[in-house]
């Protein structure tokens, strides 16, 4: 009798019970978890993965007059089609020094931009993370407010403030301090103001958000060891913010290279930034393979810097 | 640079008389280190340190004992220069420290968090101090690998914060303070990070260390038996003041006031009158007792005063009550309604049968514990028994306050 008193369900009904959680369990966890990753994933091969592939394609094909203007395909007739690699498109990059003028350019325009937003944007980012916890919220919220209104609006605003009967020479004409408008607009000066007041949060947010986690007792341990502030600022705030530093500067350096609006705008004829040159290649002279081979070095070039980051967030992420 | 030339000289400096060179604060002679006088510390409306006067003596590992919130925190981070007093004045070795920043004092401080720089090894975390003071660079590492060697910690040197356990950590930041040869050492709870078994044996390890150093230690902590084990002597601060400075024995013998009574070790607190008083001893009539207590002299008092009577648990005898009269004093009658068992002893809750009316309601608890000095499985006191608990003359310490 104390056999039959053993547990109610019989083997092959345990084996099955089993079976059934492991199934769900799967489902909640470890398919569930694939399907909420392959959705973002799908997308981003849809709209960036099948997108970067035709502009690949069409840096390797040859120009034409036609619609679309290039020739990659060419239709043989009888059912044979013949594929045509065209290297020349790079090879065009390299041999016109416009090309390498114009990314030259971009990335000393990016990185004095990246440099400024860095200048202004850590002290800011400090004095926030030192305020009490009541205005930090306030203060943080004014950084991101600019937000709320369009980037194009905003950098069309910057025209009112500095061109020659703009804010500022009106002001400083009325002044007395200057008799003639002082050339604001529409030269480098005017595409770094529009850079750095538009990636200034980019900067901002990842060094605070790096600031906020000093624990400050480290800084009195360094006081305690004798470091007069400075130097404590120095040796321990300085290379701790260093994560945040690389974050943001990647943040605003990244989308400053291949900037277009703000040259498109503020610049002047001679800003030479690889974002018009990719405009007025494609809407100016129609010439898609190189407009397009333009876009792909950009972003090879822009790959090294985006690594770079990478594996600062993974040396983050092991601390 | 002042600070390590006055620590080698230590040794053959100042040192007090042969006699006091365990006890210096008993030499009149002696000139106190630390002198704080008067010292107030408000923020806002609220008062943190409250008029507090302290002196302590070179050499000393001195505790400031309280619970969170008492100031004594903000005590040690006025001495280390992080918050400035609202009143009064702070002399360490003669000097007035108004005015002098942290970095410029001849104090070190080991930080509750350890608050080790995580960016650099165990190895340049020592050596940051030395940095600061442009020691030659032979010397720094010299000084480093000696430091790192007496916390035990050579074999770690080249390892961040991060791959280090607590127990090593606090060591780091042992070695880290000690290292610049401070006059006075500061430790905020330096121990309140660490399991039981590891801060005892640390706690043994501390006190070695500052043997061997010689430095002045003023240590921060809420852990009574901490402070009890490490200290020459102790502050207990409550609400801001110094309720009372002495030896580990003292305070716990001869508590002064009630709030130093209740807040070391666990104590029995009786109310009652001085009913009279003889050469020998006070007697003190407590209505809740039948029996009055006899109590050896402590301050003197007059008849009728309100005293209150503290009696330690470990002070008093527990037998079963086998009848028959009391003695004349000293002497309760009860029944155990609680007990627990900590291994090394046994602690008896006993409540007092109600004055005369000898039944079980209404009485007061008293508690009382007994060593466990046999093996054995069945006590010779258990639950609902009815008692007896005596104790000597000697046991209690009359408190007027």
């Amino acid at each position: 009798m104390s056999d039959s008193a053993a547990p109610p369900e019989s083997v092959a009904e345990r084996r099955y019970l089993k079976s059934a959680r492991r199934r769900i369990g799967r489902l909640g966890g470890h398919g569930g978890r694939g399907l909420v990753i392959a959705i973002p994933y799908l997308w981003l091969a849809f709209f960036f993965l099948l997108p970067f592939l035709i502009v690949f394609a069409i840096s390797l094909s040859e120009a034409a007059i036609a619609r679309p203007p290039f020739k990659l395909v060419e239709d043989l007739g009888y059912g044979l089609y013949q594929v045509t690699v065209n290297l020349g498109n790079y090879l065009f990059l390299l041999t016109d020094s416009l090309y390498l003028v114009a990314y030259l350019n971009s990335v000393k325009i990016a990185a004095i931009s990246t440099l400024v937003a860095l200048l202004i944007g850590y002290p800011i980012a400090y004095g926030i993370a030192r305020t009490g916890r009541a205005w930090r919220n306030i203060l943080l919220l004014l950084i991101i407010l600019p937000f709320w209104t369009s980037f194009l609006l905003r950098v069309y605003a910057w025209i009112g403030i500095l061109r020659d009967n703009g804010l500022i020479n009106n002001f400083l004409l009325w002044l007395g301090v200057i008799d003639q408008p002082l050339p604001l607009l529409y030269n480098d000066f005017s595409v770094y103001i529009g850079i750095v007041y538009s990636y200034l949060p980019f900067m901002v947010l990842p060094l605070y958000a790096n600031l906020e986690r000093l624990d400050p007792s480290l800084l009195e341990a360094a006081a305690d060891l004798g470091c007069p502030p400075w130097k404590s600022f120095l040796t321990v705030t300085l290379p701790l913010s260093l994560p945040g530093i690389v974050a943001g500067c990647l943040l605003v350096f990244i989308p400053a290279v291949g900037e277009f609006v703000i040259p498109a705008l503020l610049g002047g004829p001679d800003t030479l930034m690889i974002g018009r040159v990719l405009w007025n290649e494609f809407f100016g002279n129609r010439d898609w393979p190189v407009a397009s081979a333009v876009a792909i070095a950009m972003l090879l070039l822009l790959v090294v810097p985006i690594m770079i980051f990478q594996r600062y967030q993974m040396k983050e992420g092991t601390r | 640079m002042d600070q390590v030339s006055d620590a080698t000289a230590q040794p053959s400096g100042r040192r007090p008389a042969a006699e006091f060179a365990d006890t210096p604060w008993l030499d009149p002679a002696a000139r106190p280190f630390i002198d704080v006088r008067g010292v107030t510390k408000k923020f806002g409306d609220f008062v943190a340190v409250d008029d507090v006067d302290l002196q302590i003596y070179r050499g000393e590992l001195f505790c400031l004992l309280g619970a969170s919130g008492c100031g004594k925190s903000t005590l040690l981070r006025m001495l280390a220069g992080f918050e400035a007093a609202t009143g009064g004045q702070i002399l360490i070795d003669g000097t007035d420290m108004a005015g002098i920043a942290p970095y410029e004092r001849p104090v070190n401080m080991m930080f509750q968090s350890y608050a080790l720089f995580p960016h650099m090894t165990v190895e340049s975390n020592v050596a940051f101090g030395l940095k600061q003071e442009r020691v030659p660079r032979g010397e720094i590492r010299d000084r480093v690998a000696e430091a790192l060697q007496l916390v035990q910690l050579s074999a770690f040197a080249k390892r961040k914060p991060h791959q280090l356990s607590g127990g090593q950590r606090q060591r780091v930041a042992l070695a880290r303070s000690l290292v610049k040869r401070p006059k006075v050492l500061l430790l905020d709870e330096p121990l309140g990070a660490l399991d039981k078994k590891l801060r005892e044996q640390t706690q043994f390890e501390l006190m070695n260390i500052q043997d061997e150093v010689g430095i002045t230690f003023v240590v921060v902590t809420h852990d009574q038996e901490e402070a009890m084990t490490l200290s020459t002597r102790i502050a207990v601060m409550n609400q801001g003041r110094i309720s009372q400075v002495g030896t580990p024995s003292e305070i716990y013998e001869f508590p002064g006031n009630r709030f130093v009574a209740d807040f070391i070790g666990s104590i029995n607190l009786l109310e009652g009158r001085v009913a009279y008083e003889t050469d020998d001893f006070v007697a003190v009539l407590c209505p809740e007792l039948e029996s009055e207590l006899r109590i050896d002299h402590g301050p003197s008092v007059q008849e009728g005063q309100k005293v209150w009577v503290a009696i330690r648990p470990e002070k008093i005898a527990i037998r079963p009550d086998s009848g028959g009269a009391l003695p004349a004093g000293n002497a309760v009658r009860g029944v155990v309604e609680g007990l627990g068992y900590l291994g090394s002893e046994t602690i008896y809750r006993v409540r007092l049968d109600g004055n005369g009316d000898g039944g079980a309601a209404g009485g007061r608890m008293i508690e009382a514990t007994a060593p466990n000095l046999t093996r054995s499985a069945r006590r010779a006191v258990d639950w609902d028994d009815p008692v007896v608990l005596t104790w000597d003359s000697a046991a209690g310490v009359v408190l007027t306050s």
